[in-house]
């Protein structure tokens, strides 16, 4: 019955897949911690930066990010992130073009997070002598990382199916595999079928563990 | 009662702690300190009172730049207050400050609580950084609290480890922004006790109640303002007895009988 994958290795792809997700998912978390540092800060350059960046970013499409770093990074300006073998260049172009899109979406998801903090917390902490970096880093991102894990579980899940993308610079994941498939074999629809039980069996954990963290860790008050 | 006057001319010759000097403030149209002109030495309590909206909480927390002012100079210590930054920050941690909502950090443990500005700002070892946490807790009375988060306190309970927060960074005076207010009625004495002991330990304070009862008993002087201005300062037997201002009649008219 599933002789159709009889030759390929979909496993080998949704490793990529996974890939792709854990390292964009630590680079965006970092980037977009980054963002939301700068969007709250006092200094008005880097608010003004963080806002022009979540504004633009997010609403370019991805494909149109990812595209952009293989045309216009890696063919037009010779950037290939330290590789010259041309499998590795493209994941890891897709890499920067999933953090560079989604710490947009971690940014935003964590700055609403920030906004369920009293301000009396900053008030305090900045009332016994800490300086922005350490409000920030010890009172106020703490608090707002765990009201914030719901939205990051979904920027995460999003994350997860956004990797697909990558396909349109030739990264060898899920959708990569899965077009090949298609375009060689006549069973579409199992074919379609293994594919999204496999996001699913990729993201449903995800959004179950993280819920149940994010419960777990909340702030009482 | 003669001790006390003593004690009072001790305190004026120990030198200026905290000094405004006409600090105007804007909240839009709404001109919230005007001309404040302000002096407090050092081991002097201060009670500040007055109808709300007057502009004592501001007053408060332009003392410690939570609230930054228009014009003026406001020094501690004979410094002026820096700008924001690190100068800032070293000034603020000689300056304690306890908030109506207590504001204790929601994450961390009642010990976790004390101990942080003493290790991120102090640099205390983590050790003597507990030793001292644990016994200014014991202090205010919650040191069987110290491994709770402060949402399983009480607001009295919580109110006195903010006090003991505060403290644990030796400050040089410390502000009260209406500490009670929150509180249940039940709750108000076991903070009041704290902050009397700490005035007669010689802490230079800045309270900004509406418990007449404390400025009576803990005050050196009582400052009354209302609309922004200060209108009335006076000892305190002084001023309740004795109000010699029209508006500061009114007000304890108000709140003194009934």
């Amino acid at each position: 019955m599933f002789d159709f994958l009889e030759g390929y290795d979909v496993l080998g792809a949704f490793w990529t897949t996974v890939q792709l997700t854990l390292l964009a998912a630590v680079g965006s978390l970092v980037w977009g911690t980054l963002l939301a540092a700068m969007r709250v800060g006092p200094v008005p350059l880097m608010r003004g930066f963080g806002t022009f960046y979540v504004n633009t970013v997010r609403n370019i499409p991805l494909t149109v990010i990812i595209l952009f770093t293989s045309l216009g990074l890696h063919n037009t300006l010779g950037i290939g992130l330290g590789s010259q073998v041309i499998d590795t260049v493209n994941f890891r172009l897709a890499v920067l073009g999933l953090v560079a899109y989604t710490s947009a979406f971690v940014c935003e998801a964590l700055r609403s997070g920030i906004n369920t903090v009293p301000v009396g917390q900053a008030e305090a902490a900045r009332a016994i002598g800490l300086n922005f970096s350490q409000v920030l880093r010890l009172v106020v991102l703490p608090q707002a990382f765990r009201s914030s894990i719901g939205p990051l579980a979904n920027v995460l899940i999003a994350l997860t199916k956004n990797t697909t993308v990558a396909a349109a610079i030739g990264v060898a994941e899920a959708a990569t595999l899965m077009k090949e498939m298609v375009e060689n074999e006549a069973q579409l629809i199992p074919i379609s079928a293994v594919f999204a039980l496999g996001f699913v069996i990729l993201t449903l954990p995800t959004g179950l563990i993280l819920g149940w963290v994010g419960k777990k860790l909340a702030v009482k008050r | 009662m003669t001790e006390v006057s003593v004690a009072k001319e001790d305190v004026a010759g120990a030198g200026e702690l905290v000094v405004l000097k006409s600090v105007n403030k804007h909240f839009g149209a709404l001109h919230v300190l005007q001309d404040i002109d302000l002096t407090i030495s050092r081991g002097e309590v201060v009670v500040v009172i007055g109808p709300s909206g007057s502009g004592k909480s501001t007053l408060c927390r332009t003392i410690n730049r939570l609230e930054t002012v228009d014009s003026g100079a406001i020094a501690i210590d004979g410094k002026p207050l820096p700008e924001e930054g690190k100068e800032l920050a070293r000034l603020r941690a000689d300056v304690g400050m306890v908030f109506q909502s207590f504001n204790l950090f929601a994450h961390k443990t009642v010990l976790e609580n004390v101990m942080l500005g003493q290790i991120k700002v102090r640099k205390t070892d983590k050790k003597a950084a507990e030793d001292k946490a644990r016994a200014l807790l014991d202090r205010v009375g919650v040191a069987t609290q110290a491994d709770k988060y402060p949402a399983q306190l009480s607001g009295g309970q919580q109110q006195r480890v903010a006090i003991a927060r505060a403290l644990a960074m030796d400050p040089k005076v410390m502000l009260f922004d209406e500490p009670t207010s929150a509180l249940d009625p039940e709750m108000i004495n076991e903070v009041l006790e704290v902050m009397q002991q700490l005035a007669r330990d010689g802490m230079t304070m800045i309270v900004v109640t509406h418990e007449m009862g404390f400025a009576r008993s803990a005050a050196n002087r009582v400052v009354f303002m209302a609309d922004g201005r200060i209108v009335e300062e006076a000892a305190p037997d002084q001023f309740f007895s004795n109000p010699r201002s029209d508006r500061a009649k009114d007000f304890l008219s108000k709140i003194l009988h009934h």
